[in-house]
């Protein structure tokens, strides 16, 4: 149990919009141990972003937290004041947000953005340490030091996502969530920014949670995955074991979709269309495009079941 | 939410939630309610020269006394009220259609067009509107409402085409045009079919704001004393009392009535506008 | 036979950047050929990454914007120089589908009005019944429920039914080829199966030629035939998908080719190839090869001239100095012919 650095239990968040309840993320469950990359994949909507705001705790309205804990070590994240949760954020865990470098300030040279950070926590280091600081970071995102200088318009895509790859990691957190970090990227500049977020985690031994939809991404860098489908966790277990032997319809469907460069004119996708989160079909959300649907799918939602140690399995098949 | 009774109660939440605009409309329509039907319910006459005694205080029989001419104060501004509306409504429809006009074609087709509208623009925003304006209205022989309104136009067209303009650069730029191109759809009537639909959100605003400049504009001429000097404005309400020296003789009932009513137009107008942009904007952020 | 759809030593230049002195130009696309002949009908992919200067290709075949210098055209006749009915005529003839399937929809219309309104404009059908008709076969074709569809306003339809919409519309003109710029990569990934699908459908079935405009390598490996691999506005290798996947011979096209995650745990990235220089600054103005600056085979001619490309062997070509040995491609110019 000491190596779980994060414990998320049956964690809910519901937008509660003018046309009705939408259950953004309903009852997710998970472990992160220390040093482990997690990646939560799933396709949009199926609450994966929600989570990643939620362990940080900035969910805004008409968003709310209505049920769950979420166990940074033994501290419950949700029960922690404002100022508390505030000091927690960058400094045990961290957030990559998803298009973080469209969000960088446009008029703040990078060097005080980062400093930023470290001043907005601790307000007590002298001109001389920031900027020491500054350019161990930079070197540890392999960026050039005249960057530290740079106003964010003079960068390329892929060292602005270095440079906020940097700042999640300026008060070296133990959890760094990474929302879609390399979406906008192109292949080569994503497997860079992926290496360099790797090579980080081993130095600062930290944890990693990988939100994301590509399922290649996935594989190539995390340890262990989550599969989320309209709020939902519906399968987690090590990268391996569910690329090889998937055990939700779901996710059986979804690897075999995934185009490969061995077959040519192959093409699989899952038919049907992605649910609605505020009128998500009854019993298991996916039952009206599961190939393997039984007569009480439609009727009982099943629950997360560890089927063999460390591998979870939301689904009436498993249900012994 | 897309029933009937459910759009309507989503309309009215949305004016409650805005609050900004539903008062806004409500001052505006009362004034509309007062400034159309006041007429139809007051005796002309009563504003007419000699009609009472002269610069008599406000009474139970007149409740805005009378000025130096013997007219009944609140018959002038029933009868005032609409004819500056009149005028704002005028120059402001006029100077829409100006502006729309000039900001569609210089937004749209790239080439010499658009510079020389933009230029054009800039010139005449940069020169005082009111220097222009009391040229002109020096220089016209008859003024009445009408030729006021479209004095006031000659001016009222230059920030219509600049939001409209600035507008029809961004939205040519959206996918739908693309696709429409593709769809064989010529230019003028992508124009028409495909960009002004989704410009009427600003044409409306705008329209407000125009209408608020027009009234402005139009009560400063007339207050100078170069408005339709036959009929009945607030400005020449203002005139006229200025003229007789009503401030200093301290007849108060005669310039206090016409300033309360610009302002409440103006407070109407701005708050409209204001909660117009402010749906608009939500509306915009929620559609991206 | 005249050739379908034809790009001619295109270069185009964009004139942004740089204060009222400076002449900064950006080289979108530099003397790049292709011709598709349209028979038969064929599915070529164009891949490259941002900045390659794929859309401003869709852009210039389309007729959106103008080369700087080259011609573009449509069975042999130049885009510039077309009379109206030429112009009706490469309109019908060439389609294409875009990238975003929300912003190709105009919100204040419902989604039948980007069907009905390419049948009036082209005048395809002779009454509102023939109309109906045309436009529910067309959906049905792309595999879409008319009753579930028309009607509705584009935000009631998901992303991928959206883009199979657009897929339609390109069909209802009866297109020989349709330009597909990155038609699934804003799409969900259990939906862009069935876009691809109808795409394949439309060429095997219905003899459209498709040109894939992509940064996915996966998906081009999986629907085209032939590939063009383009980086800063040049083309670096071309030919047989096969072949230039299985087999590639430019610097840049492996390093695309090593940069892909595979989904699957047990094939992780290789080390990492420090002799790739990452792409730091933006674009040089250099003279030579686009990629020397990151090149770990570069040689000094490489920053003298641009390469020509020399033909490896049947159907596969590149340019590039390490394969200076093998002969220059046809008629001493870039060409992919298709």
């Amino acid at each position: 149990m000491n190596s779980d650095i994060l414990r998320v239990q049956d964690l809910r968040v519901y937008y509660h919009t003018p046309a009705g309840i939408v259950r953004a993320a309903d009852g997710v469950s998970f472990l992160l141990k220390r040093g482990e990359r997690l990646g939560l994949v799933g396709e949009s909507g199926a609450g994966k972003t929600t989570t990643a705001l939620a362990v940080m705790r900035l969910i805004k309205p008409p968003g709310r937290v209505e049920g769950g804990r979420i166990l940074l070590g033994d501290q419950n994240l949700l029960n922690l004041s404002s100022e508390k949760m505030r000091k927690v954020r960058f400094a045990q865990i961290s957030l990559i947000p998803q298009g973080a470098m469209n969000s960088l300030n446009p008029v703040m040279r990078i060097q005080d953005q980062i400093t930023d950070i470290v001043k907005a926590h601790d307000g007590h280091f002298s001109k001389a340490q920031l900027q020491e600081r500054v350019c161990e970071l930079l070197k540890q995102v392999e960026l050039r030091q005249e960057t530290a200088s740079m106003y964010p318009h003079e960068l390329s895509g892929g060292m602005k996502q270095r440079v906020c790859v940097a700042m999640a990691i300026t008060l070296r957190p133990k959890v760094i969530i990474a929302d879609e970090p390399t979406s906008a990227l192109d292949v080569v500049v994503q497997r860079q920014v992926m290496e360099t977020l790797r090579k980080l985690q081993e130095d600062l031994e930290a944890s990693v949670i990988l939100v994301g939809h590509d399922m290649g991404l996935m594989a190539q860098f995390v340890d262990c995955v989550g599969v989320m489908y309209a709020g939902k966790l519906v399968e987690l277990g090590s990268v391996r074991e569910v690329f090889k032997e998937p055990l939700h319809p779901y996710t059986q469907l979804l690897i075999a979709s995934l185009p490969s460069l061995e077959t040519k004119g192959f093409f699989k996708g899952i038919p049907g269309l992605t649910p609605s989160l505020l009128n998500p079909p009854s019993g298991c959300a996916f039952h009206p495009r599961c190939p393997q649907g039984m007569d009480y799918c439609s009727s009982r939602v099943p629950s997360l079941k560890e089927v063999s140690p460390g591998r979870w399995v939301s689904c009436h098949l498993y249900e012994a | 939410m897309t029933t009937t009774p459910g759009r309507i109660r989503g309309s009215v939440r949305a004016l409650r939630l805005n609050l900004l605009l539903t008062v806004g409309l409500l001052i505006v329509v009362c004034l509309v309610l007062f400034a159309y039907l006041g007429p139809l319910l007051t005796d002309a006459k009563r504003a007419e020269i000699g009609a009472f005694k002269p610069k008599q205080r406000p009474s139970s029989e007149h409740l805005l006394g009378t000025n130096t001419q013997g007219r009944d104060v609140l018959a002038v501004l029933t009868l005032a009220t609409p004819q500056t509306l009149n005028i704002g409504l005028i120059a402001g429809a006029v100077g829409i259609a100006i502006g729309v006009l000039l900001g569609l074609i210089s937004g749209y087709f790239s080439g010499p067009i658009d510079p020389i509208i933009r230029v054009g623009t800039d010139v005449f925003m940069t020169i005082p509107a009111i220097a222009i304006l009391v040229v002109v209205a020096t220089n016209v022989r008859a003024v009445n409402v009408v030729t006021m309104a479209l004095i006031i136009a000659s001016l009222a067209w230059r920030l219509p085409t600049r939001t409209i303009r600035a507008q029809t650069l961004s939205l040519r730029e959206r996918g739908y045009v693309q696709v429409a191109r593709l769809n064989g759809v010529g230019d003028l009537e992508l124009l028409v079919k495909e960009i002004l639909p989704n410009l009427l959100p600003y044409i409306i605003a705008c329209f407000v704001a125009t209408v608020s400049w027009a009234i402005l504009a139009t009560i400063g001429l007339e207050a100078l004393g170069l408005g339709p000097q036959n009929e009945y404005t607030l400005g020449m309400m203002i005139y006229w009392a200025r003229f007789y020296g009503a401030i200093l003789r301290g007849f108060w009932w005669w310039w206090a009535p016409p300033i309360v009513m610009i302002v409440l137009i103006f407070v109407g107008l701005f708050f409209t506008s204001t909660g117009l942009d402010q749906i608009i904007n939500t509306r915009l952020r929620r559609a991206v | 036979m005249t050739t379908l759809l034809e790009a001619r030593h295109v270069t185009k230049l964009f004139g942004a950047g740089g204060g009222f002195f400076s002449r900064e130009k950006t080289v979108a696309l530099e003397d790049f050929s292709l011709a598709i002949s349209g028979d038969p009908p064929s599915i070529t992919a164009i891949a490259g990454e941002s900045g390659s200067g794929k859309t401003t290709l869709v852009r210039l075949l389309l007729g959106i914007i103008s080369p700087t210098s080259g011609e573009i055209l449509h069975k042999g006749k130049h885009l510039q120089r077309m009379s109206r009915e030429e112009w009706r005529a490469f309109r019908r003839e060439v389609q294409a589908i875009f990238q975003d399937p929300f912003e190709a929809y105009n919100p204040f219309y419902k989604i039948d009005h980007v069907l009905t309104t390419p049948i009036a404009k082209f005048r395809l059908a002779k009454s509102k019944a023939e109309a109906r008709e045309l436009i529910e076969n067309a959906l049905r074709g792309v595999g879409l429920r008319p009753e579930e569809t028309l009607g509705r306003h584009p935000h009631e339809l998901s992303g991928g039914q959206r883009q199979r919409v657009m897929v339609a519309r390109a069909l209802l003109l009866n297109p020989r080829i349709i330009l597909a710029d990155e038609p699934v990569s804003m799409v969900d990934a259990s939906l862009r199966a069935t876009i691809l699908e109808s795409l394949l459908k439309l060429n095997q079935e219905l003899g459209i030629s498709v040109l894939y405009v992509t940064h996915d390598l996966t998906t081009a490996y999986q629907l085209a035939k032939n590939i063009i691999i383009l980086y800063q506005g040049c083309v670096m290798e071309t030919g047989d998908v096969e072949r230039v996947i299985k087999n590639p011979q430019h610097p840049y096209t492996q390093l695309l080719i090593g940069s892909i995650p595979h989904p699957d745990p047990d094939l992780r990235w290789g080390q990492h190839d420090d002799r790739f220089k990452p792409e730091e600054a933006p674009r040089g103005m250099n003279r030579g090869c686009k990629f020397a600056d990151r090149c770990p085979h570069v040689m000094d001619i490489c920053h003298d001239t641009p390469p020509p490309l020399f033909r490896t062997d049947g159907s596969h070509a590149v340019a590039c100095y390490l394969y200076r040995e093998s002969p220059a491609a046809d008629d001493a110019t870039n060409d992919c012919e298709y």
